[in-house]
């Protein structure tokens, strides 16, 4: 065996790469990890100065999240009696007691809805488009592809006065179809040009053969070309969630009653004398899963579009 | 099985004719070769057949109908690509499966478990049925799309240079393998080589093309022995046929511009001097490269020779051929 080798690293290589790479991934974490820690803080650990990195963990921000409460006389108090549950105990602290849920539940699931709804649209629409594209002689193909990104050569905020109005007069506004609507045209043009990439890289010669093996051209769409385009879809699919799970500022302006998604109802949530911290570093804990879940989920694909190599037979 | 017709097929493509005015007919249980440099349109004529691309102008016939308005799953042919046949996403006995499992098929399971065993076997691939396409070396992917071919039994089979990958033993195998399914099945086959002992020894029809023209159609021994012009007389013979000047040797006809000679058309020991320049020994037979005049000639020789570099032999032509300027043979 001989100890040097053109593609493999040296010992010191890889431990110099390593550091680099786990010292990159703190710091990028950290902004993370803190919001996570501030959740399990109590709302004065939450904004100590100089800041707290060792505190006492306490559920409060997620018992603030998830709850509405109101203060009580502490006669009323007493003749309750001991509370009975452990959120119970953690707002009687504060001569509290819990008068529902909050709103959170219904907002985390107008994101869902919304966030992947559209995502499903978007990748839906954009793979079908996208082949079309790729394998079909389409008349003014550039130009209808350079349309495609021209949506998105301004930040869509700045149509946010038409989309306003134009939500309005449908009937769309407060709405989840007109919000999936929404997010699905933002991240069409994306999708149709990240996933035309990835389809012209996968040669014709297999729906060919399909064809021959006596499969229609839908079914060799399907059987064919779909599974191999399973990575591009995958990435695709998480750059649209993301887009869709984070937007704030159409939210704020065409949702509020109805299809209020969590970014803009996070921020809202008042505690004692003020924004409740604790609750809301609980609020963007719990709202940061699903995307995590979802790219966890997806990465196998991911990491396979890397090794994939077209077949010569 | 079925006749498949050509007739004045053209297709052209943005900057080039690929194929020019092309009629050929594939007869019935037929093993048709097609010949012909790179470029020279024997892809073309097959994706054509197929329906994978439509000719500009001329019918395409099989069995007696006109397919040109048919889907390449209603015209029941089968084909091994040239490259990229097999589905990679999926293991060897699935890629196998497919075309047995299509719609237009809908083969039982049990009979597609017994199909896909005997091509298997036929083609030594048991051993890797499970597989992912991706893990299989190239003359083991070859050999599954090939296979993927056999489990059907279509109206034609097209082939596209289906055995260049593989090794000279498993090439010599399938090609026997080939010609005994062609027999057995009766089968018709359209059949795409470079390799001329493919093509002399499994074809029952040898056609030629050149630049998207078909030069010359008929039995391989026909082609061999009675090319019509020097392009055809090139594609068939090894060591290739020597062309040389038609004056170099007495006798030529009028109109004459060029002599081709095959091993077989030099007599040694009479005639010119030439010079050896290099013996080569290939085993079973031995190669002689010749200077005449300044001119290199390669020839064959008995396998024990004695001759030597510097040597001198005399060599004069017997029944050779001649072509004209233009490359057309005039006798
Ligand atoms: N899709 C296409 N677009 C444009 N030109 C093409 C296309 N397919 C083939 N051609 C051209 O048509 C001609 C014939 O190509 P074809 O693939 O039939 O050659 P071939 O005889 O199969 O060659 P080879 O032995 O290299 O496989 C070539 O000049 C080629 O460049
Ligand atoms: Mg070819």
């Amino acid at each position: 065996m001989s100890s040097y080798s053109v593609t493999a690293a040296s010992p010191a290589q890889k431990w110099l790469a390593g550091t680099l790479v786990i010292a990159y991934a703190l710091i990028t974490i950290m902004p993370l990890l803190w919001i996570i820690a501030t959740g399990f803080k109590s709302p004065s650990d939450a904004i100590a100065y100089p800041p707290k990195v060792t505190f006492e963990p306490t559920l409060e921000g997620y018992v603030n999240l998830f709850t509405t409460r109101t203060r009580v006389t502490p006669e009323t108090l007493e003749q309750l009696g001991e509370p009975t549950t452990w959120y119970d105990r953690i707002v009687r602290q504060y001569d509290m007691v819990i008068a529902g849920p909050s709103r959170f539940g219904e907002r985390f699931l107008n994101s869902v809805i919304i966030g992947f709804g559209s995502t499903f649209l978007s990748v839906f629409l954009g793979t079908l488009a996208a082949y079309a594209f790729s394998r079909f002689k389409v008349p003014l193909k550039d130009d209808l592809l350079f349309f495609v990104l021209s949506t998105r050569m301004m930040p869509p905020i700045a149509v946010a006065i038409p989309i306003f109005l134009m939500f309005r007069t449908l009937g769309l506004s407060d709405t989840h179809a007109g919000m999936i609507l929404l997010y699905t045209a933002v991240n069409l043009s994306l999708a149709v040009w990240l996933l035309k990439g990835f389809i012209d890289e996968i040669p014709r010669e297999y729906e060919e053969a399909a064809l021959i093996d006596g499969y229609t051209r839908f079914q060799a769409f399907y059987k064919v070309v779909l599974p191999q385009a399973a990575t591009g879809i995958a990435s695709t699919a998480i750059f649209c969630l993301i887009f869709a799970w984070n937007e704030y500022a159409f939210a704020v302006l065409l949702t509020s009653g109805n299809a209020q998604t969590a970014p803009p109802f996070i921020p809202t949530i008042i505690g004692v004398g003020g924004q409740d911290w604790p609750a809301v570093a609980a609020g963007a804990t719990i709202f940061l899963v699903p995307v995590m879940v979802f790219t966890i989920l997806l990465r196998k694909h991911l990491l396979r579009g890397i090794t994939f190599g077209a077949v010569r037979k | 099985m079925a006749e498949v017709t050509l007739s004045h097929i053209t297709k052209r493509f943005v900057r080039e004719t690929a194929l020019s005015d092309v009629s050929l007919t594939i007869p019935d249980g037929s093993f048709v070769v097609l010949l012909g440099p790179t470029g020279a349109g024997k892809t073309t004529t097959l994706r054509l057949i197929a329906g994978l691309d439509r000719p500009d102008a001329g019918d395409i016939t099989i069995g007696g109908a006109s397919v040109l308005d048919l889907t390449p799953a209603q015209r029941d042919v089968a084909m091994v690509f040239q490259q990229y046949s097999l589905y990679p996403h999926m293991t060897v006995r699935e890629n196998l499966a497919f075309p047995l499992r299509s719609p237009v098929l809908r083969t039982p399971e049990d009979e597609i478990t017994r199909k896909i065993a005997e091509v298997a076997e036929v083609l030594h691939i048991a051993h890797k049925l499970d597989n992912k396409a991706t893990a299989l070396s190239g003359g083991e992917m070859q050999r599954v799309s090939i296979g993927r071919a056999l489990v059907r039994d279509p109206q034609l089979f097209l082939m596209d240079e289906p055995l260049s990958s593989l090794d000279a033993k498993l090439r010599s195998d399938l090609r026997v393998e080939l010609k005994r399914i062609h027999a057995a099945l009766g089968a018709t086959l359209l059949y795409v080589t470079h390799d001329q002992i493919e093509a002399m020894t499994m074809a029952t029809h040898v056609g030629v093309l050149d630049r998207g023209r078909l030069v010359q159609f008929g039995p391989p021994r026909e082609i061999y022995e009675n090319p019509v012009n020097l392009t055809v007389a090139g594609r068939l013979g090894l060591p290739r046929i020597n062309a040389l000047p038609a004056d170099l040797f007495p006798g030529a006809p009028a109109g004459a511009a060029t002599i081709g000679l095959r091993p077989e058309h030099i007599v040694h020991g009479e005639g010119q001097a030439a010079q050896v320049t290099r013996v080569e020994h290939l085993g079973d037979q031995t190669r002689l490269h010749l200077s005449l005049a300044g001119h290199d000639i390669v020839t064959l020789t008995d396998p024990h020779t004695d001759l030597a570099l510097g040597d001198s032999l005399a060599i004069a032509p017997r029944n050779p051929l001649y072509f004209a300027a233009d490359g057309a043979r005039i006798a």
